[in-house]
């Protein structure tokens, strides 16, 4: 299904928390979205059958802007053969939106990771804990306003 | 005997050779040499060059060092590759449950200094004689499995040359 049509068809249920449309090239296609309704949306998608996303490829955290952070979803259909991007942005003093572990399974540690490195909070995840970091590890490394901290466990961080 | 001529000229026979006078520093040193059991450490690509260097072409067997599971059977740790911080806090503990006398080689740019990772890792520690005392450094990104032979030559002349009784030299 066209990039189009899966907009129309998303703004004719959800009509102002589907936000805008972007098709600049060269990067994919994405619609951005109210992150607050980011979970019906996701079952919307994976359920309704002219749509039928059943695979999530990837869910990034991104350091958006100065004052934003986004979560951003790409999912792909198995079953139609069409994909798509959104993205759900966030203010980084409140970067807080609901989980889609319950919709895909692998989004579950794929949000671990996003809160692990940007720090966003991923509202209702079964266990949101760091993935790959320490868990006494302090702040969110791929911030870019991230400051390494200078000891760990005793042993000097910077060169 | 050919392994006692490596003693020379500290050895002294008697009789038809079943007598032998060394001191016990040449006999010490000697022995521990001949057989430093390792503990494998590979943490990343330095670990591919170990591993060949252990395989047939380099042969490290026919220096006695063999690799072991255990760090309570090993006289050498040898770090190769990346230490990140997380797994500094393990290399700690292993190499504090390693008997004495224990040696360590740090092998490749990463464990030497933090390598690539020096300016913006993070997690990685920028060399892993922070954590523990480094005997032997091998440079190299990676270090061919020669330059890892020269290393372990190069420890096992520290080890030939250092003292059990005197207070000259630092053992460990």
């Amino acid at each position: 299904m066209d990039i189009n049509e899966i907009y129309n068809k998303l703004k004719a249920v959800f009509g102002d928390d589907i936000i805008e449309l972007k098709t600049d090239k060269p990067v994919d296609p994405f619609i951005i979205v109210n992150p607050e309704k980011i979970n019906a949306i996701c079952y919307f998608l994976r359920d309704e059958e002219s749509l039928q996303f059943d695979s999530l490829s990837c869910l990034s955290g991104v350091d958006f802007d100065k004052d934003n952070l986004a979560s951003v979803y790409h999912l792909y259909s198995y079953a139609l053969n069409h994909k798509l991007v959104i993205k759900a942005i966030v203010p980084k003093e409140k970067p807080e939106l609901p989980t889609v572990s319950d919709v895909w399974a692998t989004a579950e540690w794929h949000e671990r990771e996003a809160y692990d490195m940007m720090g966003i909070i991923y509202t209702g995840h079964p266990d949101l804990r760091r993935i790959l970091t320490p868990e006494d590890w302090e702040g969110h490394p791929l911030r870019k306003d991230y400051k390494v901290q200078e000891f760990y466990n005793g042993m000097k961080v910077p060169y | 005997m050919g392994l006692l001529n490596k003693l020379d000229p500290h050895i002294e026979q008697f009789g038809s050779g079943n007598i032998i006078i060394t001191t016990v520093d040449k006999l010490l040193n000697w022995s521990r040499l001949s057989s430093m059991w390792q503990m494998f450490f590979g943490l990343a690509c330095c670990a591919i060059e170990m591993m060949a260097t252990s395989a047939s072409h380099y042969d490290l067997d026919r220096f006695g060092i063999i690799p072991r599971p255990s760090p309570r059977h090993c006289d050498i740790i040898l770090i190769s590759g990346t230490v990140t911080l997380k797994m500094a806090t393990r290399i700690k503990r292993l190499w504090d449950q390693m008997p004495e006398p224990k040696y360590c080689i740090s092998m490749g740019s990463c464990a030497n200094c933090g390598g690539p990772y020096w300016e913006h890792g993070y997690h990685v520690l920028k060399g892993v004689d922070r954590v523990i005392p480094v005997d032997v450094y091998v440079p190299g990104c990676p270090p061919r499995p020669e330059a890892l032979l020269e290393g372990l030559i190069k420890l096992q002349e520290k080890i030939r040359n250092q003292s059990t009784y005197q207070k000259t030299e630092k053992v460990s």
